[in-house]
């Protein structure tokens, strides 16, 4: 495996997790959207979702650790019946909140009021909003998605999202619309506020610019266009050994639908779980062996490592 | 004479160098210099270099640009604009030799 090679030759093998101030939780992949670059596949008709059970394990998980951030995503996290239970327990707990949403999925049925429940409980918003500008975003996304995206990211600044820099938080997620890498951040960022405000009147508090992985629809696209090695190639060619240091797996573990822990959600999404010695599910969490565990590695971890790096939080480099 | 461009011969430049390798190392430093970020930024040097790919029709150099253009987050807005001042330039270099053609009669007339 060429990535473990890598990592070899730059003293980082084997990887290990620093801490884990993360609890990821994946409720499950059922999305209203098929975005052409999601590495989950998700969509409307995919039907793995996490049970209640698996929610009240991931709650004691919460309880019973150190661990302060609940890190949801999907899928769209809000087709998820139990979504709501886990969120306020979470509080409870006094844990903070963040929820990956897709922006488009409040103009659907029974979910006009998800934004106002959020607000009611502090959360984060971490919202996927790939460009500026709609012919872009409706192409990656599905007709009408970027039209969606304006009308809930008003919503949500009139909720006070978004707002100021001490508010309730609201982050916006880049990604390259195709084969190629993205821009640096901080640049990005500027742009997309000052774009947002001129042509919609929307403001966000960060941005983070994410490259895509080679896996799942993305894959296949790449598949598709006879692209995979030379994408790959230009990844594993722009591998940055300072960018391992912030990669998001050293300082978070993933939950699957079904309780099944990973390194990260792209993992999860090739089935590569943790580690044999290591508990492999929610109902055996051990903080104390997991915290600085011996990271699951594939050669898609070069879309992590490559440039400025990738992260849940955008650049890791 | 089939494919006379293909995709992948951008990725053999390197080929190039096996033969006065000395000359070629000295272009590849040169050109790795001249698009480091300076007082022009690397987005204002992409687009330079995108329009200068599309005034000397370059189809590697397109592909190249084109692609760095969108890595430096910008859209088909930006990439059309930067064609047309290219093309404008050409098209405007052209029509100013009119003059040429004004000074030939002028020489060339009773």
């Amino acid at each position: 495996m060429e990535f473990i090679e890598t990592l070899k030759k730059h003293n980082c093998y084997p990887l290990r997790a620093s801490k884990i101030e993360t609890l990821q939780v994946n409720v499950g992949y059922r999305c209203n959207m098929t975005c052409k670059h999601c590495h989950v596949e998700a969509g409307p008709s995919r039907s793995e979702m996490m049970d209640l059970d698996t929610i009240k394990a991931v709650i004691d998980i919460l309880a019973g650790s150190d661990i302060r951030l609940l890190d949801i995503t999907g899928g769209a996290p809000e087709f998820n019946p139990h979504l709501r239970f886990l969120i306020e327990e979470a509080r409870t707990l006094g844990c903070h909140v963040m929820v990956r949403s897709n922006l488009t999925i409040y103009s659907e049925d029974g979910m006009e009021d998800m934004p106002l429940f959020y607000r009611d409980h502090g959360i984060e918003l971490v919202a996927s909003l790939p460009y500026y500008q709609g012919e872009v975003v409706d192409r990656v996304r599905g007709e009408h998605a970027f039209e969606k995206s304006i009308r809930a990211l008003r919503t949500l600044n009139n909720l006070g999202f978004g707002v100021d820099p001490g508010g309730l938080k609201l982050d916006l997620v880049h990604n390259p619309q195709g084969m190629f890498f993205p821009p640096c951040q901080g640049r990005m960022e500027e742009e997309y506020r000052r774009e947002l405000d001129r042509r919609y009147g929307v403001s966000f508090n960060n941005l983070f610019t994410l490259t895509n992985m080679p896996i799942g629809r993305f894959r296949k696209f790449l598949v598709e266009r006879n692209q995979l090695d030379r994408y790959m190639e230009r990844l594993r060619k722009s591998f940055n050994p300072a960018a391992v240091e912030g990669i998001m797996c050293r300082y978070l573990i993933n939950v699957g639908w079904d309780g099944t822990l990973y390194d990260c959600d792209f993992n999860q999404m090739i089935g590569l779980s943790l580690n044999d010695k290591y508990p492999g599910t929610v109902r055996e969490f051990d903080t104390g062996i997991l915290a600085e565990r011996e990271i699951a590695v594939d050669d898609h971890c070069f879309g992590c490592t490559a440039g400025q790096g990738s992260s849940c939080q955008g650049a890791a480099a | 004479m089939g494919e006379y461009y293909n995709d992948n011969d951008l990725e053999r430049f390197g080929e190039v160098g096996k033969h006065c390798p000395d000359l070629f190392k000295k272009f590849m430093d040169w050109y790795g210099a001249s698009l480091q970020e300076g007082v022009l930024t690397k987005r204002e040097k992409v687009l330079i270099g995108l329009a200068v790919a599309h005034a000397i029709q370059c189809p590697y150099c397109i592909d190249a640009y084109t692609k760095s253009c969108l890595e430096e987050g910008m859209n088909l807005d930006h990439i059309t604009e930067a064609v047309h001042v290219a093309s404008a330039i050409r098209g405007g270099a052209s029509l100013v030799h009119a003059i040429q053609a004004h000074n030939t009669v002028d020489k060339i007339s009773m």
